[in-house]
């Protein structure tokens, strides 16, 4: 009897097991899934074990309220938060708007433009590190190429460039956007090149020259890639560690810190790697609805890059 | 237009103007492009520059080399520095992650895409969505925890800890591109060979890979160079003198009081000469990479 109830009872559990199953396979028949199953492992393993576990942990490091309090009083900290908003307003900008300019310019026709940007593209694709180590030793006050070109051929003595608190972050700015401005301007050129001739074409016959075809052809079909780039290159600026770190090491007297080299200095050199997450973590409310954007727009636009 | 008033000129004067004036903005974007080879090469210059004195000369207001020599260069590959004593040893370091790190990241980036893109797992979007965040999270921000995570993997000091590393930063990338060329091929080419019986295993090695070379190749390059340039993580993950790679010596060289820079920038040009010499050798494969699917600084 019991055995018998058992069996009657458990009948309907098995078919709802199945198809519970099935729901979860999708079309896919028993040994393909499993074979599906078995590619996406190791993506799910280094996804659990190198981001979704240091994320949390971080979030758990910097989840002592204290710490905030010992953040914002600090005047280290105050200034960094000013660099970063300087550093992200002016060097975004700059970059992207010379960035758009200029792929405008290596639209012209003629072989010395082409050959133009492969020196052009150059800062991009020289290691970072040796080139920002290069930059440093180019600004200094006494030695350094560019004050002794003021010197030679102008007669004038440089300043200090990265003694004073200006001038080193200016510095550090002109440094990534020299750096990073090719890769941008690589990246608009493919999308105006993607610009279908006939477009441009059919409104050179409506009478539309210059600005006008600009304003009324190019620009709405490119605004959403300018956005789009504008934005990631937000969320990397933010994250930018070696254009500071090696061009003024957040010197002089920690006044040209941004937040990821602040949090690495605290991590590290102040060995207090609770302090440092706590720096990074003051960074969300800004990165979080950048990430929530730029995923929108990522997905809508099917990414038309 | 006021000028062809000013000449009075008719419908035929309009040529030579036309000329005229086409020939004035060539030569403005002539000496614009000038500046721009100035803007683009002074750092540049600056290292060949500095790399080609001697130690004596470095501390003089020269703006070129007086004394060209390319000691330097030669200090640096017979490591006749005791900052350079392991030059080679971490050279090698830093090929053996950059190898690692393309290895692994077309490997698993391909397998990944291959089971969500082709074989239509179900929520792959997940997966993809998981990727896509990872990719717009700055890798800066996440390194402090990463490395206590390290530590208590007791992967400190450890080559891998690296290449686990740029494998989690370049693998959503790899995802990324691949999904967006797998729509490219047909996915009857798949169906046929399972209709012929071949396993999933067999239609990924045979079909999937070859078809998809292109799209290897871009991201190939995309993870070697970002592993090749790439300092924060092994700066913090390396710290003895043999396993460190070749940025954190010559970060470290910055730090000491009597750095010599032209050591330094000999070193510098060295490194960087493999990533250049990849970069023009791909550049239009990798250019197609980057507009076919994200950017990634």
């Amino acid at each position: 009897m019991t055995t018998a109830s058992i069996v009657a009872v458990g009948r309907p559990a098995i078919p709802r097991y199945q198809s519970l199953l099935r729901h979860l396979q999708g079309g896919l028949k028993g040994s393909e899934y499993t074979w599906a199953i078995a590619f996406i492992v190791p993506y799910a393993a280094v996804f659990l074990a190198f981001l979704a576990y240091p994320v949390v942990y971080g979030l758990w490091m910097g989840s002592e309220p204290s710490l905030y309090r010992e953040l914002f009083s600090d005047p280290i900290y105050q200034s960094t938060v000013i660099n970063t908003l300087l550093f992200l307003g002016l060097g975004v900008n700059l970059k992207m708007f010379c960035a758009l300019l200029m792929s405008g310019f290596f639209m012209r026709r003629g072989w010395w433009v082409k050959a133009l940007l492969m020196i052009y593209v150059l800062p991009w694709a020289v290691p970072a590190l040796p080139t920002f180590i290069s930059i440093h030793w180019m600004l200094n006050g006494e030695w350094g190429l560019l004050n002794n070109f003021l010197y030679n051929v102008f007669g004038i003595e440089g300043p200090s460039w990265l003694n004073s608190h200006w001038l080193a972050l200016g510095s550090a700015i002109f440094s990534h956007v020299w750096k990073w401005m090719p890769f941008w301007t690589v990246i608009l050129l493919a999308g105006r090149m993607s610009i279908p001739q006939e477009l441009n074409d059919a409104a050179a016959v409506d009478g539309a020259t210059g600005i006008r075809r600009f304003v009324h052809v190019s620009f709405p079909l490119r605004a959403n890639l300018y956005l789009i780039c504008t934005l990631l290159s937000t969320i990397f600026t933010l994250g930018d560690f070696n254009s500071v770190y090696f061009v003024t090491g957040g010197g002089p007297a920690n006044s040209t810190h941004v937040l990821a080299t602040l949090g690495i200095r605290d991590a590290f050199q102040v060995a207090r790697p609770d302090l440092g997450v706590a720096t990074v973590m003051t960074a969300l409310p800004l990165l979080i609805p950048l990430v929530i954007i730029l995923m929108r727009k990522l997905r809508t636009t099917e990414v038309q890059l | 237009m006021s000028v062809v008033a000013v000449d009075g000129g008719p419908a035929a004067r309009r040529r030579p103007n036309y000329r005229r004036r086409r020939n004035l903005t060539e030569a403005a974007a002539m000496a614009f492009a000038v500046l721009l080879i100035f803007w683009t090469i002074t750092p540049l210059y600056n290292m060949v520059f500095v790399s080609l004195e001697s130690h004596g000369d470095v501390f003089t207001s020269n703006i070129w080399p007086v004394h060209p020599s390319l000691m330097s260069f030669w200090i640096v590959v017979t490591q006749g520095y005791w900052y350079l004593e392991y030059f080679w040893h971490q050279f090698g370091n830093s090929l053996y992650i950059g190898a690692a790190t393309t290895f692994l990241t077309l490997l698993i980036g391909s397998l990944a895409s291959f089971s969500i893109g082709r074989m239509r797992l179900k929520n792959g979007w997940l997966v993809s969505n998981a990727a896509l965040l990872t990719y717009v999270i700055p890798a800066s921000f996440l390194a402090i925890p990463f490395y206590s995570i390290m530590i208590k993997y007791g992967l400190a000091n450890n080559l891998w800890a690296v290449i686990f590393a740029e494998v989690t930063f370049a693998t959503p990338y790899a995802i990324f591109i691949f999904q967006q060329y797998g729509v490219s091929i047909p996915i009857e080419l798949d169906e046929a060979a399972r209709i012929d019986g071949a396993s999933p295993l067999q239609v990924y090695l045979r079909i999937y890979l070859p078809l998809m070379a292109p799209a290897l190749v871009a991201v190939g390059t995309y993870a070697l160079l970002l592993a090749w340039n790439e300092y924060l993580y092994q700066f913090m993950l390396l710290s003895s003198v043999k396993s460190m790679t070749v940025p954190v010596a010559l970060a470290q060289f910055l730090n000491s009081d009597e750095a010599p820079w032209n050591y330094m920038m000999a070193t510098a040009i060295i490194y960087a000469i493999p990533p250049v010499a990849i970069y023009y050798a791909f550049r239009q494969r990798m250019t197609a990479g980057l507009t076919m699917g994200g950017v990634k600084g």
